[in-house]
């Protein structure tokens, strides 16, 4: 059983240019990815919708004219960008088989997303104290819980690229750290494509329209 | 857990551990005929109250409780899993492949949904009883000014099983892309294969909308929020659109595996290639992409307006056109067979006209101005166990006499075989066919009892003796079981066999095939029977053979969310995070351990060519 | 013996009279327009869904009976691909016989969703809430309420405003037309009408709770004059009804308004709106709790423990009278009609 270990580590020596999609289990996890990434679309897709049927529904508490501040999210929205811009740097790197530039690059990208979820904190905090609780009304619970869900994503997102970061740190470039580096900067990318559409459906549109 | 061969330390910890698609396929059965019973004794002390006017067997809570828990226990934890099982097993051998391509996720999976299951069920011994407002649950009945404390365990147990589906769809969905033997071509898959990968896919799509569904109750029920309450301007129509944008494709989730199953019985016992097999492919997938355009359907009557009525009501009709294709098609691959007539086709066999009827009324339930009369009444009733007794269950019990040999080494006896169908089907009949007319004659569904003197009294002491021929028919299925394991291993290939599952020993073998197989036409082995020795070729040189170690994890990552949902239900918060915390805590540790498998030699593989 | 001979005789009624149901009760003996629509609507999609039905099952028994395993039979069948004519024909075969059910149901939809009356048709509005597990009927025009008895005139269009006070329930009278659900938050709008005087069994569809199977109403269509003549009397109720003249009754008249008058308004008094019923016209009800039948018996019963009668509905029990109490109770009850 020994030498098998060490063949397998072997293997790895040679890094290929997509050393994500090499090996079998590397593909199964990048299309199985693909594919829970299409549930979360239906998941925040319903969220949404539930969002849009209940933002009239404001019973005797704010709504979202009295309470957004547009400029706050905006600059959350561009941390959250650079955030995906960092990210494919690091892929970037990857193909090029250099891992300390992988690293580095992903430790940017956590940092930003640390930086937007401090953000997001601090403007529920600040909802909460304007008077709009998680039980004010339909209008609120639909907010913080679509939101809310959101900003989920994004901790586990920083917990699990931390993990990776922290595991990964002296190994170097392997066929099996790519695919999961690989799958946690696909996430990455989703949760920030979810978050556009948040800007624009609930703050854009709550003000605007 | 280590990079070497677990030694199994007991049966109990070999089956806690595994991740074998065949073991997990094996667990869903038994996991899923679990629950059956629960729900088939349920649907029994239903129609005992029913079969007299004006009884009280059951107080009516408990009648409430029991069809709630019937229908949830009936789709959720018998009909899927059982279903599952066979996917699991099967889907596997059919493309060539060693296993399916996310075995831990696979092994998460079941247990995800056993505990989620047991979590529901449990609501009977604990709180103040089970949930009540119907499989449905629509709110408010099921919002906590109306219910009690079962509807906490049904909405964290069903989200913890959703789960378990959701990753269970998922690996299916990469397993048959991915993991297909050399030659097996997408258009070459049987159509078990074919219909159980569209069902994934609806799954996929299906199961998230139910998942935010019974997010946005629990947190309602458990921390205050409006979602559903008028008077704090919520909306108690989106609980209805996010269950049924779920569950109509649920529906579809079913009965499209059981349409593979029969496609491949009935092509198997009439020796034909299966007719059509493109536009059955193709039927296949516009049913599962209409499955997404109908889910009103089963809200015409709740104000949705002439203009959304009409719509779903032509969309859900045009539904007919694909499942009418597929009928005639079944019908045209027995036309000029040979077709043999055992258990297992008997069960397809009846399936046809079984389900037709079961689709015809579907079709007048898609008649919206008509439906006004039909809605909610025990002529849905009717129309919904056609479909799902007459399609669904059928399907299972015919897959399983039909692989019975391949997973346990024995077939189930013929004679007992044919009691448990003539029973089954005719007690099916006798149960469901004059619920049409008790619900046109005015009997509402989901009634406790009725009054004396209406008419409806015939019918149901009528439907009534038909359940007990299905129970007593169920029961000669379990003897069955029993009665034939010394009936000796009838081989690789016991029905003259078609498709790759036949191709390797009986019992099969850990590691499925000894060399990948190649794949040359549609029913591949019938192929090689046909223009070759009748034995597959291979694809590659006989080698050593890399497989997936055992593991605890995805049982401990189960009992995590199983702790948390009690913390939930009693508000003891500090259980329900630590619950997840040790949930999250599992998956760090499979995530920093690498975990790369062992290999079975070649040596070994050989000694077992030997013995066979 | 007797499950067997009753299943054997009835099969033999089945095949003559495909059971028809209650007069008043099913939706197979429709007595009124938007049934009668309804109903024909149904019976074209069962012409069109029966033929479907037995060109299979004629195909399936041929196939079964020809093809079927002979002994001895050993010969391998012909493998056929498929047939693209086939094909093509079950294709189009269906999806016309679909058009033929789909063009009136898309009009129909439309006529039933319509509650604008027609030229010169009289129009009666009524305000429906669904309780649990009882039913409240509002006349907007006339100012009066009732309970679970649903007067309305004949050959007039009835247009119903569906509303919920708790959970969702659904308005249906299957000899008159569909149900439509009341929801709560939401108002909803049927029409029907009925053409012959009548009493018609009404049922509540949407699952609501523990006693829904008892959540019946009926509604009784008078002839227009008749309803008129009710609905002023409703308005401007008799004064026996508050003053009775018998001395029993005027002792149970105590009773009912230190008991009964804080939840259920009677002739313009009392009532709150967590409240059961309007009494007004208790006197003339057809049934006692929607599904009893109408005597002084059931009466006390109801009273002494509605809970055993209709579990879960709101109503406390008033087991605490003694006999004389009751008596003079149900008296005055009794008596409380608004017509001659």
């Amino acid at each position: 059983m020994a030498d098998t270990q060490s063949q397998v580590h072997q293997e790895t020596e040679m890094i290929p240019d997509h050393p994500e999609k090499v090996t079998l289990e590397g593909k199964n996890k990048f299309l199985g990815f693909w594919f829970f990434l299409g549930g979360e679309t239906v998941l925040f897709a319903s969220l949404i919708g539930t969002y849009l049927g209940l933002r009239g529904g404001t019973a005797d508490g704010p709504g979202a004219t009295d309470l957004f501040h547009l400029p706050l999210v905006f600059v959350m929205t561009m941390i959250l960008l650079t955030s995906s811009l960092t990210s494919v740097f690091a892929v970037s790197a990857m193909h090029k088989g250099n891992m300390k530039g992988v690293l580095t690059w992903m430790w940017i990208t956590v940092l930003l997303g640390a930086t937007f979820l401090g953000f997001e904190i601090y403007e529920f905090y600040e909802y909460v104290h304007e008077g709009l609780g998680f039980t004010t009304s339909a209008f609120s619970g639909a907010f913080y819980t679509l939101v809310g869900t959101h900003g989920a994503h994004v901790a586990f997102g920083i917990g699990w690229i931390l993990t990776l970061l922290i595991r990964y740190r002296n190994t170097g470039l392997t066929l099996t750290n790519a695919p999961k580096f690989y799958t946690a900067i696909l996430y990455w990318h989703f949760i920030d494509v979810v978050w556009v559409f948040i800007f624009t459906v609930v703050y854009l549109l709550g003000i605007g329209g | 857990m280590s990079n070497q061969k677990s030694q199994s330390k007991s049966t109990l910890w070999d089956w806690l551990t595994t991740v074998d698609h065949k073991k997990v396929g094996i667990l869903y059965l038994l996991g899923g005929a679990f629950f059956f019973v629960i729900a088939g004794i349920q649907a029994m002390l239903m129609r005992i109250q029913l079969m007299f006017p004006e009884a009280s067997f059951l107080p009516y809570q408990s009648f409430n409780e029991m069809f709630t828990m019937h229908g949830t226990n009936m789709i959720f934890l018998a009909a899927m899993p059982l279903l599952f099982g066979f996917m699991n097993y099967i889907i596997p051998l059919q493309i060539g492949a060693r296993d399916v391509a996310f075995p831990f996720l696979n092994a998460l999976g079941f247990w995800f949904f056993l505990l989620g299951g047991i979590f529901v069920n449990l609501s009977f011994f604990l709180g103040d009883g089970p949930p009540d407002a119907g499989w449905t649950s629509y709110v408010p009945l099921a919002s906590d000014q109306y219910a009690g404390s079962g509807l906490d365990f049904f909405v964290l147990g069903l989200q913890i099983s959703g789960l378990g589906t959701l990753i269970g769809g998922i690996n299916f969905l990469v397993t048959v892309i991915n993991m297909r033997a050399p030659g097996m071509s997408m258009m070459r898959m049987p159509l078990f294969t074919w219909t159980s990968f569209v069902a994934s896919m609806l799954i996929l799509f299906a199961f998230p909308a139910l998942t935010v569904g019974y997010l946005l109750l629990m947190l309602e029920r458990l921390f205050g929020a409006n979602f559903f309450i008028p008077d704090m301007g919520g909306n108690v129509v989106i609980w209805q659109h996010l269950f049924w944008i779920f569950g109509h494709p649920e529906v579809y989730i079913l009965i499209l595996p059981s349409f593979g199953i029969f496609s491949e019985v009935i092509a198997t016992f009439a020796k034909k290639r299966l007719f059509g097999y493109t536009a059955m492919v193709f039927a296949t997938l516009v049913i599962g992409f209409l499955g997404f355009m109908v889910w009103a359907h089963h809200m015409f009557t709740v104000g949705m307006g002439p203009i959304a009525n009409a719509v779903f009501a032509v969309a859900t009709m045009a539904i007919a056109v694909p499942t009418g294709i597929k009928i005639f098609n079944w019908l045209f691959t027995l036309w000029g067979g040979r077709i043999k007539i055992n258990t297992a086709n008997l069960f397809a066999l009846a399936f046809i006209p079984s389900f037709v009827m079961g689709g015809v009324t579907g079709v007048m339930l898609a008649v919206s101005a008509a439906n006004y009369q039909m809605h909610d009444t025990y002529f849905v009733v009717a129309h919904f166990h056609y479909v799902i007794v007459g399609g669904v269950v059928l399907a299972l019990f015919s897959a399983a006499f039909y692989w019975w040999p391949r997973m346990f080494g024995y077939k189930l006896n013929e004679p007992l075989g044919k009691w448990f169908f003539w029973l089954f089907l005719i007690g099916f009949h006798l149960t469901f066919f004059f619920q049409h007319f008790l619900g046109l004659m005015g009997m509402p569904r989901r009634v406790a009892s009725y009054l004396e003197g209406q008419g409806f009294s015939d019918m149901n002491f009528i439907s009534s003796i038909g359940a007990f021929m299905m129970a007593i028919g169920f029961i000669f299925f379990l003897v069955n079981v029993f009665v034939s394991i010394r009936s000796g291993n009838p081989g690789a290939d016991p029905w003259d066999g078609r498709t790759l599952e036949w191709t390797i020993p009986s019992p099969t073998p850990e590691y499925n095939f000894a060399q990948t197989p190649l794949t040359r036409d549609l029913d591949p082995l019938w192929y090689e029977k046909m223009h070759g020795d009748g034995r597959m070729k291979a694809s590659e040189p006989l080698g050593d053979i890399h497989m997936p170690n055992a593991t605890i994890l995805p049982f401990l990552m189960a009992v995590g969310l199983f702790v948390s949902a009690f913390g939930f239900v009693y508000h003891n918060h500090w259980v329900a995070a630590g619950g997840i915390a040790f949930t999250f805590a599992c998956m760090f540790v499979r995530s920093i351990k690498e975990d790369h498998g062992y290999h079975i030699h070649k040596e070994e593989i050989l000694s077992d060519k030997e013995v066979e | 013996m007797r499950g067997v001979w009753r299943l054997l005789s009835f099969l033999a009624i089945m095949l003559f009279l495909a059971g028809c149901g209650q007069e008043n009760l099913s939706a197979l003996d429709p007595q009124g327009p938007v049934a009668d629509m309804q109903f024909d609507l149904l019976m074209l999609s069962l012409l069109v869904m029966v033929f479907v039905v037995l060109v299979v099952v004629v195909i399936f028994i041929y196939v079964l009976i020809k093809y079927r395993e002979r002994q001895g039979d050993t010969h391998i069948p012909k493998q056929v691909e498929g047939n693209h004519r086939l094909e093509i024909i079950w294709t189009t075969i269906p999806i016309l016989l679909l058009l033929i059910i789909a063009v009136p149901n898309v009009v129909l939809t439309f006529d039933l969703a319509d509650t604008e009356p027609e030229e010169d048709q009289d129009v009666l509005e009524v305000t429906v809430t669904g309780h649990q597990f009882w039913w409240e009927f509002e006349y907007p025009e006339y100012d009066i309420e009732a309970g679970q008895d649903l007067y309305i005139p004949t050959d007039t269009r009835v247009v119903f405003q569906l509303e919920a006070s708790d959970v969702i329930h659904s308005f249906w009278v299957p000899a008159l037309a569909g149900k439509q659900d009341t929801v709560p938050g939401i108002t909803n709008e049927m029409w029907l009408e009925a053409e012959d005087e009548g009493i018609y069994q009404g049922r509540c569809t949407e699952f609501c709770g523990e006693s829904h199977w008892l959540m019946d109403f009926n509604v009784i269509a008078v002839d227009p004059d008749t309803f008129e003549a009710w609905a002023d009397s409703m308005a401007n109720p008799p004064q026996e009804l508050t003053e009775p003249q018998s001395e029993v009754a005027a002792e149970g008249r105590a009773i009912y308004e230190e008991s009964c008058l804080s939840c259920h308004a009677t002739a313009g008094e009392g009532g709150n709106p967590q409240g059961g019923p309007d009494l007004t016209n208790f006197g003339e009800r057809s049934n006692i709790a929607g599904f009893l039948e109408f005597n002084e018996d059931n009466l006390e019963e109801w009273i002494r423990d509605p809970q055993k009668l209709k579990p879960g509905n709101s109503m406390p029990g008033f087991d605490h009278f003694d006999d004389d109490e009751m008596e003079a109770l149900v008296e005055y009850m009794m008596g409380l009609k608004v017509q001659d």
